[in-house]
């Protein structure tokens, strides 16, 4: 059982990379579906464990290979990355088993153990990220889990040939993106010869010079383009409305988070909050384009008449709030930034796995699909409204609380103009989920046309996994301790690791 | 017979290619060369076949499905070695878990030697896979497969 313990560390990512080949080799149909399950469920209880470890224990450092950091790649886990290694392994336990219908109405049915290959592929990429204390090990691991994306993407292409459009697209940005990384990275090792992110922070330390300075801009643009940040977020709105429905509802709740939280740990595990090119660049560039980016991007998915492709807006729009929170520098907004990062997955996937419902069973997720839609999959719509009204901030969900951190983390600064932009852009995501909410409810079915054909309610495997996010999203709305605690903590962790070895 | 030459040349330097991967391959513990190198190279053995006798005879030879086979088979004596060393008591690849009683790190050895033909064989087997891909392409896809 100790041997179990010691190897915990490397569990999360090693059992969906090496389950993910072995589902080439199963036949085609439900069992490389059930497989998939049964590996994220297993994954998830090995990140369950070590979050459960490193909250009782302390930070976990892991030796890949018994070779010794700095020289060795070492897994180095903290209560922030304990967080998001929980947060994206729990999607992934949800969305999972949620996929079978909808995968196989949308996607070809010849490829499905490719599909699950890949999305455990993606799965392991994403936990890789989190887990890893090695800079050059998250480029590594970003590339493994972009890569399945980009195929993914393409997936949706028997649905929408602009599937395939969609998905070039984002991986010339996201390979750009990837590529600005690197170059970043291989700036920092210039300028101080290591890799292990501890030892960078601990050489970094009172260095500050053009190429240090050149190196973590490479880094932010970098990592802004993955994760969609405002003007860099193109690839995003087309890549997640041509997707599989599934694939969308895994990348909205996971991949951007994931982007978010490297960039927090490159700013406070490896650079330092008296680097101050850094605290430039958290006033002058981070915060004016968070704002711009919740008012432009939820502008935009107020005219949209397509209900993913709003969502997807509105995505970006959220990633703006997080870097708000980031771009604050003290502790309460980066607390503020990795609850929002927690909160957000639940709420995006839960709307996404609703919006996945509805395309399997009208085959569309253009607006007129959602008219009427309150009688016709009564249990979706409420899915739909629970979530959707959790993403504008109403109390007793969990983007009240979200807003709620966020609000006061501004105040403590004293941005009050920010604080009322937030209560404003929360208004408009009033406006472009009232709009949906109002359809469902209000308006008649269509009476002519393809969408007017009698509709079944969705089939139980798809609503009991989504509705378990959405009662996550009451539960973690009522029960704070979990997520404000620990968000807490980690951001204490995140501003103080540098002394920590 | 068409392309005599050329067709009676592959069939010469078919089995030294494919000698000279496994060199590649097995030396690479000492100088220059290792899994992936020795891959390519293994795969080009292939390629040139296909060039010269056409694609039909070489998927013949060497049909995709083993091609799957081999990748999964690659990526799993690299992650087994991984394991296998988790189990003895080591950390994943922690090759000196492999033969913890040897002065000279025979565990070292036997490790990378596993690691590095497993990535050999799977960018034998992903090579392949793509130029099969590429060079069996239709030129138009019909509108039906979508």
């Amino acid at each position: 059982m100790s041997g179990l313990i010691s190897q915990l560390p490397v569990l999360p990512v090693i059992t969906p990379l090496i389950a993910a080949p072995l589902t080439l080799l199963l036949p085609k149909g439900r069992v490389p579906w059930a497989w998939a399950t049964i590996v994220s469920w297993l994954t998830f209880a090995a990140s369950a464990a070590l979050l459960h470890n490193v909250a009782t224990n302390g930070v976990v450092s892991y030796h890949l290979g018994d070779w010794a950091p700095p020289l060795g790649i070492e897994y180095r886990i903290d209560l922030a990355n304990a967080l998001v290694l929980f947060l994206v392994s729990g999607i992934a336990a949800i969305v999972f088993p949620f996929a079978y219908e909808s995968v196989r109405s949308e996607t070809d049915n010849r490829q499905s153990s490719l599909f699950y290959g890949a999305m455990q592929i993606c799965l392991a990429g994403m936990l890789g990220v989190t887990i890893t204390g090695d800079a050059f090990n998250v480029f590594v691991f970003l590339e493994i889990s972009s890569l399945s994306t980009y195929a993914l993407v393409a997936m949706g292409a028997r649905r929408d040939r602009r599937a395939l459009t969609a998905a070039f697209n984002y991986l010339v940005m996201g390979t750009i993106g990837a590529t600005f990384f690197v170059i970043g990275i291989g700036l920092l090792y210039q300028a101080t010869g290591t890799l292990n992110m501890a030892d960078l922070h601990l050489r970094l330390a009172g260095q500050d010079n053009r190429v240090i300075e050149a190196g973590f801009a490479f880094i932010v643009v970098g990592i802004g383009l993955k994760a969609a940040m405002f003007p860099m977020h193109l690839w995003l709105p087309n890549a997640y409305t041509y997707a599989p429905s599934v694939v969308t509802a895994f990348i909205a709740a996971t991949a951007t988070k994931v982007a978010v939280y490297v960039l927090v740990r490159f700013f406070y595990s490896i650079f330092s909050p008296d680097f101050a090119f850094m605290q430039a660049t958290f006033a002058y560039v981070l915060l004016p384009l968070g704002v711009i980016g919740m008012f432009v991007a939820s502008l935009v998915a107020v005219f949209q008449a397509d209900v993913k492709r709003m969502l997807a807006y509105s995505s970006v729009a959220q990633i703006g709030y997080m870097l708000l929170g980031v771009s604050l520098g003290t502790k309460a907004g980066l607390a503020a930034a990795l609850v929002h990062v927690f909160n957000h997955a639940l709420i995006k996937g839960a709307l996404f796995m609703s919006v996945a419902c509805v395309v399997l069973r009208l085959g569309s997720h253009a607006n007129e699909a959602f008219q009427g839609l309150g009688r016709r999959m009564p249990v979706t719509t409420g899915a739909f409204i629970l979530s959707g009204l959790s993403l504008v901030g109403a109390p007793a969900t969990v983007g009240f609380i979200s807003k709620w951190y966020l609000l006061k983390a501004t105040f403590e600064v004293g941005h009050w103009g920010v604080s009322f932009l937030i209560v404003a852009s929360s208004l408009i995501s009033l406006i472009y989920i009232g709009r949906i909410i109002e359809m469902m409810v209000l308006r008649e079915p269509p009476e002519s046309g393809p969408l007017s054909a009698p509709i079944k309610e969705a089939p139980m495997s798809m609503l009991i996994p989504m509705w378990v996010l959405v009662a996550a999203n009451v539960y973690f709305g009522l029960q704070t301790d979990l997520t404000g605690g620990i968000a807490s903590a980690a951001a204490d962790a995140l501003m103080t690791v540098g002394g920590a070895r | 017979m068409e392309h005599l030459i050329l067709r009676v040349t592959t069939k010469i330097l078919f089995a030294p290619i494919l000698l000279f991967a496994l060199y590649v391959q097995f030396h690479g513990d000492y100088g220059p060369g290792g899994g992936f190198q020795a891959g390519v190279i293994f795969s080009v053995a292939f390629i040139l076949h296909a060039l010269c006798f056409g694609l039909d005879a070489t998927k013949r030879a060497l049909p995709q499905n083993f091609l799957v086979v081999g990748m999964v088979v690659g990526f799993m004596l690299y992650a087994g070695t991984g394991v296998a060393t988790m189990i003895l008591g080591g950390n994943l690849l922690g090759y000196d878990a492999l033969a913890p009683a040897s002065t000279h790190h025979a565990g070292q050895h036997l490790g990378i030697l596993l690691v590095e033909f497993g990535v050999g064989m799977a960018v034998a087997s992903t090579m392949l896979t793509i130029f099969y891909h590429f060079a069996g392409r239709e030129p138009e896809i019909d509108p039906k497969h979508w």
